[in-house]
């Protein structure tokens, strides 16, 4: 089960040796020049823009929740660097069968912030991502996503198509039966599909200590005979780089790769979890100091690049998140049919009586007001 | 007595078996910081991390495991930590757990409790408003609990703990914190398999369980301002079902309708029509109904007031059984 032509990097970060792919330290240095992707300065702009807008719409989220404006909410701050990196790589026709936590590559496929707050607003019309190509809805249920992805890399593969699949799943999604099934099919199949593992260190309350006795979690490719790599999930370039390469080995019909994206969940687990519960402020702050955003915005400012004019972006942001966020508070119809016209191509005719006795209890209803 | 939600009183009965049984454990996502709703909460502290902890995030191997503790002299409590995320687990129950007892002909049985909220009306994600207690129920070798109130919850409970049996013991989250009530502190149970009349009545039977006791008493108040004299009965468990509960009171009034969240169709509801039709079929004045949800996936919040079942809707049903 030797790989031909299996790029360099997998044997030097080889994740049994637990090595770590990482370009730029904290205080934005590189340290590993021989890795730098060559970027232009607008593109690292746009990366770093893309950023900061996801960092927002996560911070608006989180208080429009507090507001009691929207249902429970899943941020994402602090692993933007890997949402957005992968979002550089995705093409339209490309395949993304995300988790849950990866707004920023979700929104690179082109999903509205609407469209996100209309689904946590309790609106199915706002999970379909329907206008959207080769993307599929959330997956709630962890783990089953990935089976997704392997069986969507087959059809790519049979249809002699370039289409790359990215799939995402948590530290503790890697426990699921589901995880490990997936890399075996894939390695078998030798399919394109791109999995990362967003390693934030915790499962709800769970840190991912008590969910391996691994070394690290990219050591998980290797019983299923796929390259694997342990990256910095909080350094842009690193995950730039990762990505290009995994990429670049699935669509050029090598297989499957395994990313392993270390990083820090920054936030609740969701708006209605409580992180002093169970980890302490001084691990938070740690972690803070290797905020993505701070680490790209350092490396900008010591490499020369252009300043951005970032309090007016922040400004401008707002009011065009906020405007989002309207929209959707406002597309609050959902008519009764909205229940039954998406159940079956069919629709059996046990739904069309359970649907007319209803409106039969609500004409009555309407005549007792 | 001392004043208990439904979560606290849970709590209390696996505190109080978790002190007075050496061999049971308790395990699950989050179970050691108290689990996403604090069931377990403050459990870990007291009892040490061998007999109160998280296991890593699989269903399939939280149930798992469980069986292969009870054959071999453990008590496992296990939480599942939604009910849509049983169904990872649902090879083990019901290949091995439901099955191990026959199969080995009494040589090892597998006396676990698998726990887990379920239900509607919280404005929660898909997979996090479901009842699947006919799923359950459904399979032979289980028995299926769901408590209506904190008294029973712990009654029930302790019950659970204590049987040789596999239980699925189901725990209606919308009303884990909605009402309190006076709960005996000490240790008491209450029989599996027995349903509890709630309320006397002669014109009707309304049958319910888990957090629609609640939206059927709300409407029995209506009804009585009708004129119409109900009798409510909560079911407290599914499977076994209290056959003898149903064709007493349906003989008595003549009249059932049955209230249940879950999917109408091949329902608990379509069970209890069934033992009507059984035993009182001679005492009928109307065909016994079931008030379920549609046969739809429970809808996200915006959807979900048309899927959950209202008192008014069970009151307006109620007169349709009476007046057909
Ligand atoms: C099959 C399944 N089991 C349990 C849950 C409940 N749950 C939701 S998120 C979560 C923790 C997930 O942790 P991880 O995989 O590390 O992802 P993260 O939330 O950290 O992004 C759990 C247990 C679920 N959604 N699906
Ligand atoms: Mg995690």
């Amino acid at each position: 089960m030797a790989h031909d032509n299996l790029p360099a990097i997998f044997h030097h970060f080889h994740p049994i040796e637990d090595k770590m792919l990482q370009i730029i330290d904290n205080e934005g240095n590189v340290i590993d020049k021989k890795r730098m992707p060559e970027l232009d300065d607008e593109i690292i702009i746009d990366a770093y823009k893309q950023m900061l807008y996801e960092r927002i719409a996560d911070e608006m989220a989180v208080s429009y929740q507090r507001q009691g404006r929207m249902y429970t909410y899943t941020p994402n701050i602090g692993q933007e660097a890997i949402h957005i990196a992968a979002g550089m790589h995705i093409r339209g026709e490309d395949w993304l069968v995300p988790a849950f936590r990866e707004m920023g590559t979700l929104l690179a496929k082109g999903v509205t912030m609407k469209e996100i707050f209309l689904f946590y607003l309790g609106n199915e019309h706002g999970g379909s991502f329907r206008n959207i190509r080769n993307v599929l809805p959330m997956a709630i249920s962890i783990g089953t996503q990935f089976h997704h992805a392997v069986g969507i890399g087959y059809a790519v593969k049979y249809q002699k198509k370039e289409e790359v699949v990215f799939t995402f799943i948590g530290d503790g999604g890697t426990s699921e039966g589901d995880f490990s099934e997936a890399l075996n099919f894939a390695g078998v199949w030798q399919v394109p599909v791109i999995f990362t593992v967003q390693n934030n260190q915790y499962a709800i309350s769970v840190p991912v200590q008590k969910q391996t006795r691994s070394v690290n979690l990219a050591v998980k490719s290797v019983a299923f005979g796929i390259p694997g790599i342990k990256v910095d999930g909080n350094d842009f370039f690193a995950m730039y780089l990762a990505y290009q390469i995994a990429v670049d080995y699935a669509r050029s019909g090598r297989g499957a790769v395994l990313i392993e994206a270390l990083t820090y969940r920054l936030g609740a687990h969701t708006t209605s979890d409580d992180p002093s519960k169970y980890r302490n402020e001084a691990e938070e702050q740690l972690w803070g100091k290797s905020d993505p955003l701070l680490r790209l915005k350092r490396y900008m400012q010591s490499a020369g690049i252009r300043a951005i004019d970032e309090e007016q972006l922040r400004e401008q942001y707002r009011e065009e998140i906020d405007r989002q966020f309207a929209d959707a508070e406002q597309e609050k119809s959902y008519p009764l049919s909205d229940l039954f016209d998406h159940m079956y191509t069919d629709m059996p005719d046990e739904l069309r009586r359970q649907k007319s006795e209803y409106e039969q209890f609500l004409s009555w209803k309407e005549k007792r007001r | 007595m001392s004043v208990m939600t439904m979560v606290k009183a849970i709590n209390n009965a696996l505190d109080i078996k978790l002190n007075e049984d050496q061999n049971m454990v308790i395990y699950g996502e989050d179970v050691g910081m108290g689990g996403v709703f604090r069931v377990t909460e403050g459990l870990q502290r007291k009892y040490g991390a061998d007999r109160v902890f998280d296991s890593p995030l699989a269903e399939s191997g939280i149930v798992g495991t469980a069986l292969g503790m009870a054959v071999s002299g453990l008590r496992p409590i296990v939480e599942l930590q939604f009910e849509g995320f049983t169904f990872p687990a649902f090879n083990q129950i019901l290949s091995n757990v439901a099955r191990i007892q026959n199969r080995s002909r009494g040589k090892y049985g597998a006396p676990v409790v698998i726990r887990f909220p379920y239900g509607g009306g919280v404005n929660a994600l898909e997979h996090h408003s479901d009842s699947p207690e006919a799923l359950f129920a459904h399979i032979p070798g289980l028995k299926v609990v769901i408590p209506s109130t904190p008294h029973d919850a712990k009654g029930l409970m302790i019950a659970a703990i204590e049987s040789n049996d596999p239980i699925i013991f189901m725990e209606p989250k919308r009303i884990y914190r909605a009402m309190k009530q006076e709960v005996p502190e000490g240790k008491y149970t209450l029989p599996l398999g027995k349903a509890r009349v709630v309320q006397e009545g002669t014109d009707i039977t309304v049958v319910a369980f888990g957090a629609m006791i609640r939206e059927c008493q709300t409407a029995i108040a209506l009804a009585q301002q009708a004129g119409i004299s109900v009798e409510l009965i909560d079911l407290r468990s599914i499977y076994p079902i209290d056959r003898e509960a149903i064709r007493t009171s349906v003989r008595k009034t003549g009249r059932m309708i049955v209230v249940a969240e879950a999917h109408e169709s091949f329902s608990v509801g379509s069970e209890l029509i069934a033992i009507a039709n059984e035993e009182a079929f001679l005492y009928l004045e109307a065909p016994p109904r079931r008030i379920g949800g549609f046969d739809t996936i429970v809808p996200l919040a915006q959807g979900e007031p048309y899927y959950l079942i209202s008192p008014e809707r069970i009151f307006y049903e109620i007169g349709k059984t009476i007046h057909f």
